[in-house]
């Protein structure tokens, strides 16, 4: 079979103020019709910028320096198109770029214009590139959000972007990926930015949709369990150059090249050995220092549980206004009736999909926040705080002991303070110590996280995505803190960035006796990481227990649901995609008694060893086992 | 969407009624109105004074009258269509604004399509070739058109044009036609000389709208949506207009809400440089001389301009970006 597309010895430069910085060293894979090609390799090996070659829209800093891209139209005799040889805006790129390949991004919410309605976006390419009339070509429009998933296309076809969910906007985007039959579409991490039930129904509908309409797929990622349940062909990028190559299960079999070895081993799954550790490849080298470690001690007969939270609710009121009074609009209920406690040096995982008031609930528990009722008590060493009603003095010593990591290590540092001012800012506003302590602190929490202490000058655009985060942690532990609340601290990193984040984070728990409240929707994650579990949907809890009794026997229909979803960087385990399709554990009402939320949502009930779920009527034990 | 435009309207009331009490406070907060002053001078140059006149005027206005009543008044006859009556010029104020309004809402609207269609062109051009030496040299010739006073350009353009053509580029007509009625001939005139104080005002706005359009296009060039655009294969001039110009649109159609009392008050030293029979030079006047009735309608006036001014950009803006349109009024 001849390539549908061929890639030999591509290399690109990129041009940053007059020094030339490659980015490909010469890399060649091939693609054949109809097949699935997994890219795989961390945030600057190269991956989309391969894909930016191939479409021709590489950014104009980019500058192809070497190699050819050749495409062969299929069912066509002419010889393959040199891409790279094509005017990046001419007729003949334009041609290809569309309606032979086409391309679905990252990002969701900013890929769509959000000027122009659904309808409009998805059927440009199709009125580009095919002669068909207005009417037949919306007809076709709507007939592919149809077959995308839209329950309702015609509607769809008049909806903006920002009137959709995420899972929606991304299959609008796949829809105007496909709208022309494209023989290749390039998928650049399209479920990187979503919820684990939607990525693996995304997934399975551009298994579907691959089958039904005979195109090849390219799919750039760096999660191998995407890539194990959809690959025929992976190729490993590392640092611009190809280091492995193949099937699937040649590579998953017996991974060659150091850097796949190490990227297996990366990625937290579900079958670990208690005590087993992630190997990250690039491993922390930290060392605690006599500033850190020095805490106050806990009085022998203190509480076991740090901190405990009782009944808290919080609603948030969209307001519509009419025009002589204000209408009360829809009450959303973010956080309803949660209950649950930590213990000391121990962590609690919080698992939930985007929405279900997950990072809510941490903010009230830190108070940042305020709850519409419950309570929440901090046991801290003997005393006790009430932290619903405490005074502002009390307040600021309580956030001395509870201290928050945050998601976005981009956006959480303040770009115009070096490291040095970042680590020192909290011992500034407590009051803490002289300006030696601090300077002493801020050297040590450095090394603490396994960064030298000379960077402290910089600024932070001089860290990556990795070391940034590990700056985060160590200013959430420039105060010594007990709790520390940590939401979604590795979703925005990288598979080998994530472990190293991972053992950090784990390491320092054991070695400052710090206690966890971990936010995540990445199930893999919190198992590594969390002692007790509790998984919430739509504001309340649905079940929660010890770590290994959730993930051996999850119980409620959610959890299954998500577990069920998660994807295994195992090509034995794949993961239903036709049940997944279906998504019938998605929807309360839908969920089989006695779990349903059909006139009230019940109540958590104890079936031993600290297991508690989510069900309605009298504790049916008997259907435990279902 | 009618309920909102209902809603807006409304609310024009209470704030012009506001505006209208801050007015009238301002020019009465200097000592003496008018009428004192003018009194006063006649004396001083020996004359008599027209007591008739002054008892007319004074009962008319109410000047004797506590300030409240004497606000209500004013307040009430601009209901009526009644902005009072200037003292300076002897009659009432819409007769003496009346034929400036006219030459200042063309000279203004021509400044503006001028701006427009200058700065247009050139800020997109500056964006999509950024760094270029286009860009670069348009650049420069835009800072200097922010960085030159427009009087001074009109002083300069003045000299120019007296040495080197041997005319007279002040004012808007002809001299034959001032005072008389409008003809066909005389609006020829009045756009035969328009363009140089258009270019002389225009020069600053082309300037500062070039920067801006440049640099919100640039913004908009590096959005994700637009590589998803080109990604479907559409051609580069289809893409820019359809999507990163329409966004960066937003900030145009804002703008509009200040354009409109520009165009009255618009370029006041300027006007007086070029003794341009516009309303500009007029306001300036009315202020030095205490002429309060002229004053303050003509402040009134241009509170009237701002308010329907963002009235009109908030509706353009609504037509043109759903996500106003679609989750207005809705606060989380």
């Amino acid at each position: 079979m001849t390539d549908l597309i061929s890639v030999r010895d591509l290399s690109i430069e990129f041009d940053n103020r007059g020094t030339a910085v490659p980015a490909l060293r010469g890399i060649s894979f091939r693609i054949q019709p109809g097949a699935t090609v997994a890219l795989v390799g961390e945030s600057g090996s190269g991956k989309s910028v391969t894909a930016q070659a191939m479409m021709g829209i590489l950014p104009s800093t980019a500058r192809i320096t070497g190699g050819r891209i050749l495409f062969a139209e299929p069912g066509v005799a002419a010889p393959p198109v040199d891409v790279t040889k094509l005017a990046r805006d001419g007729r003949r790129m334009r041609r290809i770029r569309g309606r032979h390949i086409s391309m679905i991004f990252q990002e969701p919410m900013v890929s769509l214009s959000p000027l122009h309605t659904i309808g409009d976006q998805v059927s440009e390419a199709l009125f580009l590139h095919r002669h068909v009339s207005r009417r037949a070509g919306m007809q076709r429009t709507a007939a592919m959000l149809g077959l995308v998933g839209f329950p309702d296309p015609d509607r769809a076809l008049r909806s903006y972007p920002f009137e959709l969910s995420g899972g929606l906007r991304q299959r609008a985007m796949i829809a105007m990926a496909l709208i022309c039959g494209p023989s290749l579409l390039i998928a650049d991490e399209p479920t990187t930015a979503l919820d684990v039930t939607v990525q693996a129904q995304i997934l399975a509908l551009i298994n579907d949709l691959q089958a039904e309409l005979g195109m090849a797929v390219m799919i750039i990622t760096h999660d191998l369990g995407v890539v194990a349940n959809v690959a025929d062909e992976v190729v490993v990028l590392y640092e611009g150059r190809v280091v492995e190559q193949g099937t699937i299960e040649a590579l998953f079999e017996k991974p060659g090249h150091p850097y796949l070895k190490a990227l297996l081993r990366a990625v937290p799954h579900f079958d670990m050995q208690p005590g087993e550790r992630l190997e990250s490849i690039r491993a922390v080298d930290y060392q605690t220092g006599p500033l850190i470690e020095k805490n106050e001690p806990w009085p022998a007969d203190a509480s076991d549980v740090l901190l405990d939270v009782r009944h808290v609710s919080k609603s948030f009121a969209t307001k519509a206004s009419g025009l002589f009074q204000r209408r009360a609009g829809k009450t959303i209920r973010a956080v309803d009736d949660v209950s649950f406690a930590i213990r000391r040096g121990t962590c609690l995982g919080l698992v939930g999909e985007s929405g279900c008031g997950k990072t809510t609930l941490s903010k009230i528990v830190m108070r940042a926040i305020e709850a519409d009722a419950g309570d929440i008590r901090y046991h801290d060493r003997g005393r006790t705080l009430d932290v619903v009603h405490a005074s502002e003095p009390e307040l600021l010593e309580f956030r001395r002991r509870v201290q928050y990591i945050f998601q976005d290590p981009f956006s959480s540092l303040n770009p115009r303070m070096t490291v040095f001012d970042i680590l020192r800012e909290p011992l500034v506003i407590h009051g803490i110590g002289d300006a030696d302590y601090r300077a002493a602190m801020a050297k040590e929490l450095m090394r603490l996280v396994g960064l030298d202490p000379r960077f402290l000058n910089r600024y932070p655009h001089s860290f990556s995505g990795g070391q940034r985060q590990r700056i985060g942690i160590a200013r959430a532990l420039a105060l010594k803190p007990d709790l520390v609340l940590c939401d979604e601290p590795v979703s925005a990193l990288d598979v080998s960035i994530q472990a190293q984040v991972l053992n950090l984070l784990k390491d320092l728990q054991a070695e400052l006796g710090l206690t966890y409240l971990f936010v995540s929707h990445n199930l893999a994650v919190v198992d590594y990481i969390a002692d007790d579990i509790a998984v919430m949907c739509r504001g309340r809890i649905v079940e929660a227990a010890p770590r290994a009794a959730l993930f051996r026997e999850p119980l409620h229909p959610y959890t299954r649901g998500l577990l069920a979803a998660v994807p295994y960087p195992d090509i034995h385990r794949k993961l239903d995609l036709a049940a997944v399709l279906e998504g019938a554990a998605r929807s309360p009402a839908q969920w089989p008694a006695p779990y349903d939320w059909s006139g009230d949502a019940g109540e958590l009930v104890d079936v031993g060893d600290r297991h508690f779920v989510r069900m309605r009527g009298e504790p049916a034990r008997t259907g435990v086992a279902a | 969407m009618l309920r909102y435009i209902v809603k807006r309207v409304l609310l024009m009331i209470p704030t012009l009624i506001a505006v209208s009490v801050i007015v009238f406070t301002i020019i009465q907060l200097p000592p003496g109105n008018y009428l004192e002053s003018y009194i006063a001078e006649l004396q001083a140059q020996g004359e008599t004074v027209d007591q008739q006149k002054v008892d007319f005027l004074r009962q008319y206005y109410g000047l004797d009258k506590p300030l409240p009543q004497q606000y209500l008044r004013w307040a009430g006859g601009m209901l009526k269509g009644d902005f009072g009556y200037s003292f300076e010029f002897n009659m009432p104020v819409t007769k003496v604004v009346g034929d400036r309004m006219f030459l200042t809402i063309i000279i203004s609207l021509v400044t503006v399509l001028f701006t427009w269609a200058i700065a247009f062109p050139i800020g997109i051009y500056s964006a999509t070739h950024q760094y270029s030496w286009g860009d670069y040299g348009l650049s420069l010739l835009g800072f200097l058109g922010i960085a030159i006073p427009n009087f001074m350009l009109a002083l300069i353009m003045m000299y120019v044009a007296n040495v080197y053509f041997g005319t007279s580029i002040g004012g808007l007509m002809d001299p034959q036609y001032i005072g008389k009625p409008w003809t066909w001939d005389k609006l020829m005139s009045v756009l035969a000389h328009s363009w140089i104080p258009v270019v002389v005002i225009g020069t600053g706005g082309t300037a500062g709208m070039i920067r801006r359009l440049r640099a919100n296009l640039l913004d908009e060039l590096k959005k994700q949506y637009v590589v998803t655009a080109r990604a479907k294969g559409l051609p580069p001039g289809k893409l820019l207009r359809k999507y990163p110009l329409r966004m960066a649109l937003n900030f145009f159609v804002s703008d509009i809400g200040s354009l409109l009392p520009q165009i009255i008050s618009g370029a006041e030293i300027t006007a007086v440089v070029l003794s341009l029979p516009t309303t500009g030079p007029m306001l300036l006047a009315a202020l030095k001389s205490q002429d309060m009735y002229l004053a303050g309608s003509f402040l009134m006036f241009l509170a009237v301009l701002i308010v329907i001014g963002v009235l009109v950009s908030d509706l353009a803006l609504m037509a043109l970006d759903p996500r106003i349109r679609l989750t207005g009024g809705i606060s989380r």
